[in-house]
């Protein structure tokens, strides 16, 4: 049993004219724990709503998604913030500090929401999450006053402090430089891998989604694995391989795939 | 339990976080607040001055006053009226007492003998009628053994004495055929302009040294008053302080048993109930409309800053709830910042108010003292709170419904 299973899963949406626009077609993906899945795609095919749906922000307008082999769509809304919060830590491009808050307080925000030991030790382990991201030192530091590599470490700190199941990554180098970003995902990778959450990262950065297992592509819709050549140099010219036969994709050229 | 205290620590930082908009909101809140339990408090003090003015008139509440009348011009004076008053005391478990004779008595000023009023009373009046002197002291218990009668008199009385203060210990000669000397002991206010001099002695002195007719001429003793075919006879009157709730009871029967010890008197026993309810009342009312009316608007002030605090928050709180808070957790979340803050605002207020309340120039506000001064009224304090409490709820829930609608991918994306 994986952890996560989409099955068919689609999303649509009416638009004011009452045509229906349909984001997310037959997408069929299982991720199982520990492992590290990388989603790329260009703007506007559908990631972002592919990982809401991922975790639990939204829900599939058809198909099934099972969660530990329970179908998510039998949980009522309370259980599945619920489940959210326990099971579930978001990366984000643009970090989303909260902001007045200091590096500690935001790592130890998800841990208001938690019961028993983790909320009443909330500060000492977001204080020890932060030490194992590297910034011990930064504890009471205003997130305006860190470093964007330093702010996005406090929020993969934060989006892992409940210790959660699985962490979804939505460009979580998107707003960082090359270096800072290699660093911020090896720190990432690591925990990961440390914890046993699996990590489904999106990206437009193929040397991002390269350090995934599996890796996937979304266009209009339909989500395609497919898999790099990281032996190449992928950076410029990408060569990709789909493995559907009926998808085939023999390349994604940099202006697709940077979009 | 940990989501109720994880609510008050977000509602907390929050509020923490807000402080400048959360301080511009809830300044009103807090000055209602300090309206409602400050008027409040001044309505107890304005009324316990109100009470205690009406005490020093006709004695606290409830005296009972007994007072006896010759049925016809040959009656005598009862005998043992004043084992009689013993008795009384001694029956119905009576604190507070004192007998009342009015008098005339000749005392010899600088400028000659005058015929003085005197009330002739015991200590307890002090306590019945709150007499607080100007200068020196009201009798005690001690002085009825004193071997030399003691007089609390009038300013009038100080100044036909030629004297100001009471630092030379002065003495004054009562009675024409039998002179005692007095001690003056205690100075009271004249209670008009232009008072006669009047003075206070005991019951006891008066019968054992002075005489009732201020004559001087000893009777040999307490007792009744010696008939003078010149003078109408008369008992002195009972001041009695009696229970409310049962003065009604008590008086029906100490006029039975005091008409008994009087045959050929009537004995009439009255009271001093009044009721003062009407004017507390009126002005707590007036201090409620005033402070609703406050916290009204700064209820609305309240609304109005959680209104657009929230929309500015909108990401924040879409964050929060990919963080797992539930759409009942936000709604009482921002529920909460806003009691939380009320909650702040209205110890505030309730602070402010005992301040003001404490530093309140008493004798210069009701123009005069107030002797048992009102503890500072709790209830008020708690009204302030709770209705603090009820603008804080009641202004946190159109920002937490409007929170709440939010939705989590449109929030984060805000």
């Amino acid at each position: 049993m994986s952890l996560l299973e989409l099955t068919d899963v689609t999303r649509s949406v009416r638009l004011p004219d009452d045509r229906l626009l349909h984001i997310l077609q037959g997408v069929t993906v299982a991720v199982d724990a520990g492992e590290h899945v990388a989603i790329v795609g260009r703007s506007g095919t559908g990631k972002s709503t592919l990982l809401n749906i991922l975790g639990l922000l939204d829900a599939p307008t058809t198909g099934q998604y099972l969660l530990e082999g329970v179908p998510i769509g039998t949980l009522s809304n309370g259980a599945r913030t619920k489940r959210r919060g326990r099971d579930f830590g978001f990366v984000f491009q643009q970090f989303n500090l909260l902001p007045g808050r200091t590096a500690l307080e935001n790592v130890s925000a998800p841990l208001l929401y938690a019961r028993g030991r983790q909320f009443w030790s909330r500060t000492r382990l977001a204080a020890e999450m932060l030490e194992r991201v590297g910034l011990g030192d930064r504890v009471d530091t205003m997130p305006d006053k860190l470093s964007g590599g330093e702010q996005q470490r406090v929020a993969i700190a934060r989006a892992l402090v409940r210790g959660p199941r699985v962490i979804l990554a939505d460009e979580p180098t998107g707003a960082l430089d090359v270096e800072t970003g290699g660093e911020v995902m090896d720190l990432l990778d690591e925990i990961a891998s440390q914890t046993g959450a699996a990590l489904v990262t999106i990206t437009h950065d193929l040397a991002v989604a390269a350090r995934a297992e599996r890796q996937y592509r979304l266009a209009e819709g339909i989500l395609l694995p497919i898999s790099l050549d990281t032996t190449s140099e992928w950076m410029g010219d990408v060569p990709l391989v789909a493995d559907r036969s009926s998808h085939t994709e023999r390349r994604l050229p940099d202006a697709e795939v940077h979009a | 339990m940990t989501g109720v205290v994880g609510a008050v620590v977000e509602a907390w930082g929050e509020l923490r976080i807000h402080k400048l908009r959360v301080l511009l909101a809830l300044i009103g809140v807090a000055c209602a607040v300090t309206a409602i339990t400050g008027v409040t408090a001044l309505v107890s003090m304005l009324n316990q001055s109100f009470t205690e003015q009406t005490e020093r008139q006709s004695g606290r509440s409830v005296t009972l006053n007994v007072n006896a009348w010759p049925q016809g011009a040959q009656a005598t004076a009862p005998a043992g009226w004043d084992e009689a008053f013993g008795r009384v005391l001694e029956r119905y478990d009576i604190t507070y007492a004192s007998r009342d004779e009015w008098t005339q008595a000749a005392m010899r000023f600088p400028d000659g003998t005058r015929s003085t009023q005197v009330r002739a009373v015991d200590a307890d009046l002090g306590v019945i009628n709150r007499i607080v002197p100007e200068q020196g002291r009201w009798f005690t218990g001690a002085d009825e053994e004193a071997l030399a009668p003691t007089l609390v008199v009038n300013e009038a009385f100080l100044r036909a004495s030629g004297l100001t203060d009471l630092s030379s210990r002065p003495t004054v000669q009562l009675g024409d055929r039998a002179p005692v000397t007095a001690t003056v002991i205690g100075v009271l206010r004249d209670e008009w302009p232009g008072a006669e001099p009047s003075a206070f002695v005991l019951y006891e002195h008066l019968h054992r040294w002075i005489g009732p007719d201020g004559s001087g001429a000893r009777s040999g003793g307490s007792g009744p008053a010696v008939a003078d075919p010149m003078m109408p006879v008369q008992v002195p009157a009972m001041l009695l302080w009696v229970p409310a709730e049962r003065s009604a009871e008590i008086g029906e029967s100490i006029q039975r048993d005091l008409q008994a010890t009087a045959p050929g008197w009537q004995v009439d026993v009255m009271d001093n109930h009044w009721d003062d309810g009407g004017l507390d009342r009126a002005t707590k009312w007036v201090g409620i409309g005033v402070g609703g009316f406050a916290l009204l608007l700064g209820g609305l002030g309240l609304v109005n800053i959680a209104l657009v605090t929230v929309r500015y928050r909108i990401r924040e709180i879409g964050i929060r709830r990919s963080f797992g808070a539930t759409s009942g957790r936000v709604f009482f979340g921002v529920l909460l910042e806003s009691v939380v803050a009320t909650v702040v605002a209205g110890l505030v207020g309730v602070v402010l108010a005992v301040a003001i309340i404490k530093n309140i120039p008493v004798e210069r506000v009701f123009g005069g003292g107030i002797q048992d001064m009102p503890p500072f009224p709790f209830s008020a304090a708690m009204v302030g709170m709770a209705a603090a409490v009820a603008v804080g709820a009641l202004a946190g829930l159109i920002p937490a419904t409007f929170a709440v609608r939010v939705k989590v991918i449109d929030a984060i994306r805000y």
